[in-house]
C-alpha cells in the first residue's frame, strides 16, 4: 500500500459558501435543487456523488430529449436502452447483446490506457448482462496523419485496443478509422462489443430483495480516475492534459478473471442483480441498481477493498478503478458465490445491503457519511432543452457548386491519390495488431464490408460494422445521419446478413452552443428516420459531448454500430471478386454528387457543399433486393460504394479478390471524374457467375433495384475502365494494391 | 527489513528490439551521441528479514527461478538496509 | 485416445483447442485446471495460447510454476505427446521442456495474420500426415514469438532434427526462421502459429487439421505396436 495522508476535505458549509460544486460541474440551480432533495446542504462526499450522477455521462441531461426521438422497439428487441446493453433475439433461444461506448477524452490525454480501458469498459457492459462477449469493434478518428502528435495518438490508441483485447481473448474483428483535421487534438475512440446469450440467462442491474447482501468483485479500489465521468463531460483544455491522473489504468488479465468468474456466477443461477462499475464507479452502479429495483442501498465503505491507505468516502465513491462489478444474491447463496471467486483468484467482498427506504446510505468508520434519496440521484437530474440555431456555415454551403471544378483527367493518378488517403487505404497496419481470430469464429476478417462471426452449434452467424461519414453529417446533419445508418445497413447486407438493430455513439461538440445543438437535433432526426425506414431500432448507445479543442468543435460524428443476422453460413459474402468471367453489376443511380466526398477532400483539399442525397425508399428496396439475391445464392461478391465512389470500390474488389476487371461505363451526361468518384448513395457492386447473371438481374428487377451490367472479372490482374467506349483508366491491380497497402505503414515509419 | 533492487537485462548476444527502437527514436530526435540502448527490467523487492547473507542467497534463487530467464537475460541485485 | 487442454488464469485459446480436437478427430477431451496434480488419464496434453498471468514479468514465466506443470514434465518423461501453442510454447520453453526462449517480435508489434509454414520435420508424432517440405497456411497471433537460442543449441537442434516448422516470410525475427521445434525425443512440440485456428474452411484454412490427425495416428501406431508385442 502506498502511504498517503488523507486529504482534509471541505465541510458542507465550505462546499456551499465557496461554491466548490462548480468545479465538479454542478450549476447554482442544480446545487439548490440538491439542497432541496436533501433538506440540507450536501457534504463533500454527497456533492461528489451528485455531481457524477448528474453529469451528462450518467444522466444524459443535455441529450435525453433527443434520444427519445429514436425508435427503440421492434419484434426482435428483448431489451432496449437503459440497461448495460441492448439485446436482440436471433432465434433458438439465443440473443445478441451489443453496445458502443466512447472513451474520447481519456484517450486524448493518455491514448494507450484511454483506449484500453474503453475496451475493458464495454466488455464489462456485455458480460454484466450475462452474455459471453464474442467480438469487439472500434470506430476511431484522428487528425490528419501528418503531425507527430497525431501519429503518437494513433499508434498508442491502436496499441491500447490491441493490448487489452488480445489479452482478454476477445477478437477485435472490425471497425473503421478516419483521419481529418477536425479531430486534431480530440481523437474519437468508440469501442463496441458484441456478445451472445441464452434468453433465460439475461441479467439486470437490480438490487432486488430487501436485506440481501451486496457484493463487490474485482481488484481493490485506488484513487485512479476520480471524476472521470465529469471529465468526459467537459471541453478538453491544456489543463485537462495536466490532469492525467484522471485516467485509469487497465488490467486485461484481471478483467479476464472477473469475466470468467462472473459468467460462472451467473451460470449458477443465484444472481439477483449484477452491474459493472463503469463511469462514476461505485456511485453509479449502486444508485442505479437500487433505483431499478425501487429499493435503497447501504454501503459499508470500510469493507470496500482498498489499494491505497487513508482513502476517503469521497474517493472510494468516485474512484474509477477498472475491472470491478457489483452484484446481489440471497444470503443463503453467499458461500457459493464466494467459492467461485476464490477458485478464480478474484477478490469478492460483502460491502452493503439492500434496504427498503429508497436511500443510498454510506457508512464509514461507524458513521453515516452520506445519505441521499436514490430517486434524486437517478431520476431528478434536470433535463435541458438547449437552444438550437442553424449555423451560418450551413446556409453558406447551400450555394457552393461542388461539381464545377476543372475536370480531373488523370483518373489513374486521382484513383491512386484517393487509395493512398489514410481514410481509404488498407488498415492492415491497424488490424494486424489485433487478434481477430481468437475464439475461432471469425468467418470474415477485418477489411471487408462487415465482419462476420459464426454462432457455434448453428448454421447462423452475426455480421457487424461501425459506420459514420462525419463529413456528410457536418455538411447536412439530417442527411448525414440517414447516410450513417444506411451505410451500416448496406455493409451488413453486403455480407449476407439481415440488419437487426443499431447502437449509436453520438460524438459532438459543446451542447451549450446553439450551432452544435442544432447538429445534434438534425442528425438524431436523420438517424431516427432511417432506423424506422430500415427497421433497425436503436437498442442502446452512448453520448459524448464537449468534443472540442482550440480549433473549435469536431465534425458531428454520430457513429452507428450495427449487427445483422446471417441466417445460413452459405450466405456469407465478401467484397473481393471471385473468379474470371463473373459479371459485374452496379446497383443504384450515379449522380454528380461530390460534396463531402473523399475525392473533394484529397484532390481539391476541401470539405464543402451539400452531401449526396438519400431516398430511404430506394435504399430499402436496394437492401431487400441484395439480401434476397444473396440468400438465393445468386451473388459471388458484394461491396458497398462509399468513400472514393465507384473507382475505389472496383479497385478494392480487385485487390481483395486478387483479380482484375474490365469495365465499360456509359457517361449518361456525367463527366468522367464525376462518374468514377461521385459518392451517390444507395449503390452496391455485385458480381455473379455468367450462368446466374440473368437470374440475378431479374431478381433485382423484382425488387425494383436499378442494376446495370458494367463489365467482367478478369484473370489478368488489371483494372480497365472505358466510358462510352473510350479507355479512361488502365492500371495493374498490383500497383493499386501497393499504394493502398503502403500508405499507412509509410506514414507511420 | 531489507530492500532489494533487482536489475534484469537482455544478454549482450541477444537482439533487443525495444532498445534498437528507442535508439532509433533518440537518433531521430537529434541525440546522435547515443551509441546503444539496452532495455531491461527494474524491480523493488522488500524482504522481511535482517539476515543479509540469507537474503542474498534467496534472491539469487528467485532470480534464477523466476525473475530472469537466464537463457536470454542477465541479472544483478543490490541490497539496502 | 484422451486429450487434456490445460487452463491457466489468462489462457484464452483453450476453447479453440478443445473445439479443434472435437471437430478434427472427435476424440475425448477435457479442460484441466492449472492446479491439477494428476495427468495420468491423458495421452496428449495441449498447452493452449493466451496470456497466462497476463504475460506479466515474461510470457509463460509464472505459469511454469503452476502445479500442473510438474505433471506435464512427468508426462514428457513418460513419452506422452505434449503440444504447446503460442503462449503454450512460451510456457514450455520457460519450463525448460523445450530449448531456447521467445523474445519480442522484431517489429515490436503484435502481429496477427496468416503465414506460410514449411514442415521441416514430418517425422514427429505431430506432423506425420504432412509431407516433408510441405507448405501450409496457418495463422499467427503473437507479440513475442521471436525464437532465440544460442548457436550451440541451434546446431544441436539441427543435428537432432528438432526444427519442426519454419516460416516462409519470417514475421518476427526468429532465429533460422524457426516457427516450431521439438525436444530431442520428439514427443514435445512447441510452435507459435495456431494450427487450432486452421481446421475449418469457414475460417480460411484447414491446413492445421493434419496436426491433430497425426497425433491420433501416432498414438494408434504406438498402441498397436504395444498390443502386438
Amino acid at each position: 500500500m502506498t502511504q498517503q495522508t488523507p486529504v482534509k476535505e471541505p465541510t458542507a458549509e465550505q462546499v456551499a459558501d465557496q461554491q466548490l460544486y462548480k468545479q465538479m460541474g454542478v450549476s447554482d440551480t442544480e446545487f439548490d435543487l440538491i439542497c432541496g432533495f436533501l433538506g440540507r446542504k450536501p457534504n463533500y462526499t454527497e456533492i461528489g456523488v451528485f455531481s457524477v450522477m448528474w453529469s451528462e455521462h450518467c444522466a444524459y441531461k443535455n441529450s435525453k430529449p433527443l434520444l427519445r426521438r429514436f425508435p427503440t422497439d421492434g419484434p426482435r428487441v428483448l431489451m432496449g436502452p437503459g440497461e448495460g446493453a441492448g439485446i436482440v433475439d436471433i432465434g433458438d433461444n439465443q440473443a445478441v447483446v451489443f453496445k458502443i461506448e466512447s472513451h474520447n477524452h481519456p484517450s486524448a490525454v493518455e491514448p494507450y490506457q484511454g483506449a484500453a480501458t474503453g475496451v475493458g469498459g464495454i466488455i464489462r457492459d456485455i458480460f454484466s448482462m450475462g452474455a459471453r462477449p464474442i467480438a469487439s469493434l472500434n470506430s476511431l478518428r484522428f487528425g490528419k496523419l501528418e503531425s507527430d502528435r497525431v501519429k503518437y495518438l494513433f499508434e498508442h490508441v491502436v496499441g491500447g485496443i490491441a493490448g487489452y483485447g488480445n489479452c482478454i481473448g476477445i477478437p477485435t474483428v472490425g471497425g473503421e478509422v478516419m483521419f481529418d483535421e477536425s479531430y486534431e487534438g480530440n481523437p474519437l475512440v468508440n469501442a463496441m462489443c458484441v456478445g451472445l446469450i441464452d434468453h433465460d440467462k439475461i441479467q439486470r442491474g437490480v438490487a432486488k430483495g430487501v436485506g440481501n447482501p451486496v457484493f463487490y468483485v474485482g481488484p481493490p479500489t485506488g484513487r485512479d480516475g476520480i471524476h472521470g465521468a465529469t471529465f468526459a463531460s467537459e471541453e478538453l483544455t491544456e489543463e485537462s492534459e495536466a490532469r492525467k491522473t484522471a485516467v485509469q489504468v487497465g488490467d486485461p488479465f484481471m478483467e479476464k478473471l472477473v469475466m470468467e468468474s462472473c459468467l460462472e456466477l451467473i451460470d449458477s443461477g443465484i444472481v439477483l442483480g449484477i452491474q459493472d462499475m463503469g463511469a462514476a464507479g461505485l456511485t453509479c452502479s449502486s444508485a442505479e441498481m437500487a433505483s431499478k429495483a425501487g429499493n435503497g442501498l447501504e454501503l459499508y465503505l470500510d469493507q470496500v477493498p482498498q489499494r491505497e491507505e487513508g482513502m476517503t468516502p469521497y474517493e472510494m465513491m468516485l474512484s474509477e478503478s477498472q475491472e470491478r462489478m457489483l452484484f446481489v444474491v440471497e444470503p443463503k447463496d453467499e458461500a457459493q458465490a464466494m467459492k467461485i471467486f476464490e477458485r478464480w483468484g478474484v477478490i469478492c467482498a460483502k460491502v452493503g445491503k439492500v434496504t427498503d427506504d429508497g436511500r443510498l446510505k454510506l457508512y464509514h468508520h461507524g458513521e453515516v457519511v452520506g445519505d441521499m434519496p436514490v430517486h434524486a440521484l437517478v431520476d431528478e437530474c434536470p433535463v435541458y432543452n438547449k437552444p438550437s440555431s442553424v449555423p451560418a456555415y450551413y446556409e453558406q454551403m447551400a450555394n457552393i457548386d461542388t461539381v464545377a471544378f476543372d475536370e480531373v483527367t488523370d483518373l489513374s493518378g486521382a484513383l491512386k491519390s484517393v487509395l493512398a488517403s489514410p481514410t481509404v487505404a488498407s488498415k492492415a497496419w491497424v488490424y494486424d495488431q489485433y487478434d481477430y481470430m481468437v475464439r475461432t469464429s471469425t468467418a470474415v476478417r477485418p477489411g471487408s464490408d462487415a465482419a462476420v462471426v459464426l454462432v457455434h452449434g448453428t448454421r447462423k452467424a452475426l455480421a457487424m460494422t461501425t459506420d459514420c461519414n462525419s463529413r456528410f453529417v457536418y455538411l447536412d446533419p439530417e442527411v448525414g445521419g440517414k447516410i450513417a445508418v444506411s451505410e451500416a445497413a448496406r455493409n451488413i447486407v453486403c455480407s449476407g446478413a439481415e440488419p437487426l438493430a443499431i447502437t449509436d455513439n453520438l460524438n459532438f461538440g459543446s451542447p451549450e452552443k446553439p450551432d452544435i445543438f442544432w447538429q445534434m437535433e438534425q442528425s438524431v432526426d436523420g438517424m431516427a428516420t432511417a432506423c424506422r425506414a430500415l427497421e433497425t431500432p436503436v437498442i442502446g448507445g452512448n453520448v459524448s459531448l464537449y468534443n472540442e479543442n482550440t480549433r473549435g468543435s469536431i465534425y458531428p460524428t454520430p457513429v452507428v454500430g450495427m449487427v445483422g443476422l446471417v441466417h445460413d453460413t452459405d450466405h456469407i459474402t465478401t467484397q473481393g471478386f471471385k473468379q474470371d468471367g463473373d459479371v459485374i453489376f452496379l446497383l443504384g443511380e450515379t449522380k454528380a454528387e461530390l460534396g463531402g466526398s473523399e475525392f473533394q477532400y484529397i484532390v481539391q483539399g476541401k470539405t464543402e457543399g451539400r452531401p449526396p442525397g438519400l431516398d430511404l425508399v430506394v435504399e430499402k428496396q436496394l437492401l431487400d433486393g441484395v439480401l434476397d439475391s444473396i440468400q438465393s445464392g445468386l451473388v459471388q461478391s458484394a461491396h458497398d460504394l462509399s468513400e472514393g465512389g465507384l473507382a475505389v470500390a472496383l479497385a478494392e474488389s480487385c485487390i481483395s479478390g486478387k483479380l482484375g476487371a474490365k469495365i465499360a461505363l456509359e457517361s449518361s451526361g456525367l463527366r468522367n471524374d464525376h462518374l468514377l468518384f461521385s459518392e451517390s448513395q444507395s449503390r452496391i457492386l455485385l458480381s455473379a457467375t455468367a450462368a446466374q447473371a440473368d437470374a440475378l438481374e431479374s431478381k433485382l428487377a423484382e425488387h425494383k433495384v436499378p442494376a446495370r451490367r458494367i463489365g467482367n472479372v478478369t484473370s489478368a490482374a488489371q483494372l480497365q475502365i472505358t466510358v462510352d467506349g473510350k479507355q479512361v483508366l488502365a492500371e495493374e491491380v498490383s500497383s493499386l494494391r501497393q499504394v493502398w497497402e503502403d500508405a499507412i505503414p509509410c506514414l507511420m515509419n | 527489513m531489507i530492500k532489494a533492487t533487482v536489475y534484469v537485462t537482455i544478454k549482450e548476444s541477444v537482439l533487443d528490439p525495444q532498445g534498437a527502437t528507442v535508439q532509433g527514436a533518440l537518433h531521430s530526435l537529434g541525440f546522435n551521441e547515443v551509441e546503444s540502448v539496452r532495455i531491461g527490467k527494474y524491480m523493488e523487492i522488500e524482504l522481511d528479514t535482517d539476515n543479509r547473507a540469507e537474503a542474498e542467497e534467496r534472491l539469487k534463487v528467485m532470480c534464477e527461478k523466476l525473475l530472469a530467464n537466464t537463457v536470454v537475460e542477465n541479472y544483478r541485485f543490490e541490497l539496502e538496509g | 485416445m484422451k486429450f487434456a487442454v490445460l487452463v491457466f488464469p489468462g489462457s484464452n485459446c483453450d476453447i479453440d483447442c478443445f473445439k479443434a480436437v472435437e471437430e478434427t478427430i472427435g476424440e475425448p477431451v477435457d479442460y484441466v485446471w492449472h492446479t491439477a496434480t494428476d495427468l495420468s488419464a491423458y495421452d496428449c496434453i495441449l498447452v493452449p495460447g493466451g496470456f497466462s498471468y497476463g504475460d506479466y514479468l515474461r510470457c509463460g514465466a509464472i505459469s511454469q510454476f503452476a502445479p500442473v506443470m510438474a505433471e506435464v514434465a512427468k508426462a514428457a518423461e513418460q513419452g506422452k505427446y505434449i503440444l504447446g501453442i503460442c503462449n503454450g510454447f512460451q510456457i514450455l520453453t520457460e519450463a525448460r521442456l523445450l530449448p531456447g526462449a521467445l523474445l519480442r517480435n522484431g517489429s515490436m508489434k503484435f502481429r496477427c495474420h496468416d503465414v506460410v509454414l514449411t514442415v521441416t520435420n514430418n517425422k514427429t508424432p505431430f506432423t506425420l500426415d504432412y509431407a516433408e517440405g510441405e507448405e501450409i497456411i496457418i495463422p499467427i497471433a503473437h507479440g513475442e514469438g521471436n525464437y532465440y537460442c544460442d548457436e550451440a543449441t541451434l546446431e544441436q537442434m539441427k543435428a537432432n532434427d528438432q526444427i519442426v516448422f519454419q516460416y516462409g516470410d519470417n514475421p518476427n525475427g526468429s532465429l533460422h526462421d524457426i516457427a516450431g521445434i521439438s525436444n530431442e525425443r520428439g514427443n514435445v512440440v512447441g510452435m507459435m502459429p495456431h494450427p487450432e485456428r486452421a481446421v475449418n474452411e469457414l475460417l480460411g484454412s484447414t491446413d492445421g487439421k493434419k496436426m491433430f490427425t497425426s497425433i491420433l495416428k501416432a498414438w494408434r501406431d504406438q498402441h498397436d505396436a504395444a498390443n502386438t508385442r
